[in-house]
């Protein structure tokens, strides 16, 4: 294992850096306050072409790796959290097109996706299937060349702005999660409708809506993957998607660091700035311990995707751990702030509200330890 | 417009340290970045370009590694870039750099309009522009912050202390910008990557057909007799408060001192 950055690697991080810092981060809090979907910022996220890092070159994308993807989700988190959620929405619709796409999808759909000319989108929650995805109700009947689909979904990151949805429904109920079948369906699709958007803690700018079929007649070349073989779409996606959670809470994490340091060094209490004292410098010491540990995890888990290894008990691993150093991390920055900190003044309040999602989205902290348990105790069994 | 733009790799901080031995900037262990004026340089010509066609070639007088400065040129859309390189160019003056760089210019052939930042953040001379357009025989604007191109004319705009003023020139012709010109461009990874396999021409003294004694140390009159960071101001006192207290507090403190 070797995270040493190659010349193209480093080229790369080193200009999304610059970007990250003269664009995005200025801009992080006024992006948040506005309460609407961060346009601007998408749209140059596609100009520089960090919309498509590892798909392949063919195919409209950069032909990168996923440890490339999560070194600059990382950077895009640090810098606008907003940003870097929606970055990563995104990458749950190009990874499944691109691991069980046909050819004909991945020209049609994949390369938009990796230009940004398009966003994309992943459906799975719905009122009665959050951490048991094989309870998806959203029907799909086969009628002649094409499914009709019912339902609803909801949490949908980047929904109503995505123009592809990748849709996970159950196509025989009787099978359960045999009975799963995944779908494209482009936005503007009749019969498909965008519901409430949630009104949520933290995140006010980032979309999360609902997704509501009525009848809505989508042809059989839509199916991604195959019939009945939704499940595993969702979950190798969902896998992907762990490393793309872990990336966002390490680069939330950071940014609660290098918030929490300089203001140390600047806030003075008994005639004596309180980066002096011990209480502050132990906390900064596990925040940065924390935070690098949970890159490390986060990184072993894309690089084992990027040689094609099993990697389902890392990225969960890297999930579970880098989401609970974001809320450790965010938490212990309000408390270096002091009051400051609990004031919307400084951005560490949001830090900390923002850390909360990720030990709940994309399989909740203990969705990850019953995964994790599960591997572990069926590996050490001998 | 076939246009070529000067730029020079600089320390990313200003607040280098002065060896004081040798009067020279240390450079070991400070990143390098593109002089960030010469990134709206380039950017005002990428935006020309845009508008008239034609060409847009960078060029560089420095050690080998301001390849690298070159390479951002390349990324952000300049279609050549040129690195004058050659033990014989070290130690130049502004006077033995806008020699050599006229030297490429010249060799480059047709070119319409020659860019350049209007000064760098290590030397901040702001001579090498002026120099360049004297050694052309061409005519020169400084400071620019907007420029218009049309039938073989430019007209820019100049910010100076207390006015601006608007030139008409004949190209071609060598005009220096500002920061406020523009906000140059963030490079696409797609041009990052390609920048980062394209080719650097390198020339040196023989390709120049330049004269060894006009360039580098030989040719340049400039002596750097020593060089140290000025001294740190003390810090202000900031008077805060409505108006009738700050101009009370004020009057204060001016009594106080006299």
């Amino acid at each position: 294992m070797d995270f040493t950055f190659n010349e193209d690697q480093t080229a790369v991080l080193e200009a999304v850096k610059g970007f990250c810092d003269e664009e995005l981060a200025p801009k992080a809090q006024e992006t948040d306050e506005a309460g609407a979907w961060p346009a601007e910022n998408v749209r140059k996220l596609a100009e520089l072409d960090l919309m498509g890092i590892p798909v392949p070159e063919e195919y409209g994308g950069l032909g990168m790796d996923f440890l490339t993807w999560s070194a600059v989700g990382e950077e895009l988190s640090r810098a606008c959290t907003t940003t870097g959620a929606v970055f990563g929405a995104h990458l749950l619709a190009v990874a499944p097109i691109m691991m069980f796409g046909t050819e004909e999808q991945r020209q049609q759909l994949l390369r938009p996706l990796a230009t940004g000319e398009k966003i994309g989108a992943f459906a799975l929650t719905e009122p009665g299937a959050g951490s048991d995805a094989a309870a998806v109700a959203t029907k799909a009947v086969l009628d002649g060349d094409s499914y009709v689909l019912n339902g609803t979904k909801i949490f949908i990151s980047n929904g109503g702005e995505a123009e592809i949805y990748v849709i996970i429904t159950s196509t025989d109920p009787t099978r359960g999660a045999r009975g799963m079948t995944a779908f494209v369906v482009e936005k503007g699709t009749p019969g498909f409708e965008f519901g409430k958007d949630e009104k949520k803690m933290g995140f006010a700018s980032l979309p999360n809506r609902e997704l509501i079929f009525t009848d809505c007649r989508v042809p059989k070349e839509n199916v991604l993957g195959r019939r009945n073989a939704g499940f595993l779409v969702a979950m190798r996606t969902l896998g992907v998607g762990r490393i793309g959670m872990a990336t966002g809470a390490v680069g939330l994490a950071r940014a609660a660091l290098e918030a929490a340091v300089p203001y140390s060094h600047q806030r003075h209490q008994f005639g004596k700035p309180i980066s002096s004292f011990q209480a502050i410098q132990f906390m900064v010491a596990d925040m940065a311990t924390e935070v690098d540990c949970a890159r490390l995890l986060t990184w072993r888990a894309a690089w084992m995707k990027d040689q094609n290894m099993p990697f389902e008990k890392e990225a969960a691993m890297a999930k579970l751990y880098a989401s609970e150093v974001a809320m450790r991390a965010t938490t212990k920055a309000v408390q270096i702030f002091g009051g400051y900190g609990y004031t919307r003044e400084f951005p560490v309040e949001r830090y900390m509200r923002e850390a909360k999602l990720f030990e709940i989205v994309e399989g909740t902290s203990e969705v990850q330890r019953g995964l994790i348990a599960n591997q572990v105790l069926r590996e050490l069994n001998h | 417009m076939k246009i070529v733009v000067c730029i020079k790799q600089v320390p990313e901080s200003t607040e280098v340290q002065v060896d004081p031995k040798t009067n020279a900037l240390i450079r070991e262990g400070v990143k390098s970045i593109v002089n960030p004026v010469d990134e709206n340089a380039i950017e005002a010509a990428l935006q020309l370009r845009e508008a008239h066609g034609g060409k847009v070639t960078a060029i560089s007088m420095g050690p080998p590694q301001a390849e690298e400065a070159l390479r951002q040129a390349l990324a952000m859309g300049a279609d050549e870039a040129i690195l004058l390189v050659d033990n014989a160019f070290r130690g130049s003056d502004t006077l033995a750099t806008s020699y050599t760089l006229a030297a490429a210019v010249r060799k480059i052939g047709e070119v319409d309009l020659i860019l350049c930042g209007k000064q760098a953040i290590d030397g901040d001379t702001g001579q090498v522009g002026p120099g360049l357009a004297e050694r052309l025989g061409m005519p020169q604007v400084t400071f620019a912050i907007e420029l218009e191109a049309e039938d073989g004319k430019l007209r820019a705009r100049r910010v100076l202390d207390d006015f601006f003023e608007v030139l008409e020139v004949k190209l071609p012709a060598v005009v220096t910008v500002v920061k406020q010109v523009n906000d140059p461009r963030h490079p696409g990874m797609k041009n990052v990557l390609k920048a980062k396999r394209a080719e650097v021409a390198k020339w040196g003294l023989d390709e120049l057909g330049a004269e060894a004694k006009q360039a580098g140390f030989d040719g340049s009159p400039t002596q750097v007799i020593r060089v140290w960071p000025p001294e740190k101001r003390s810090e202000g006192k900031r008077i805060e408060g409505s108006a009738e207290e700050v101009v009370e507090e004020l009057a204060k403190v001016l009594g106080e001192v006299g």
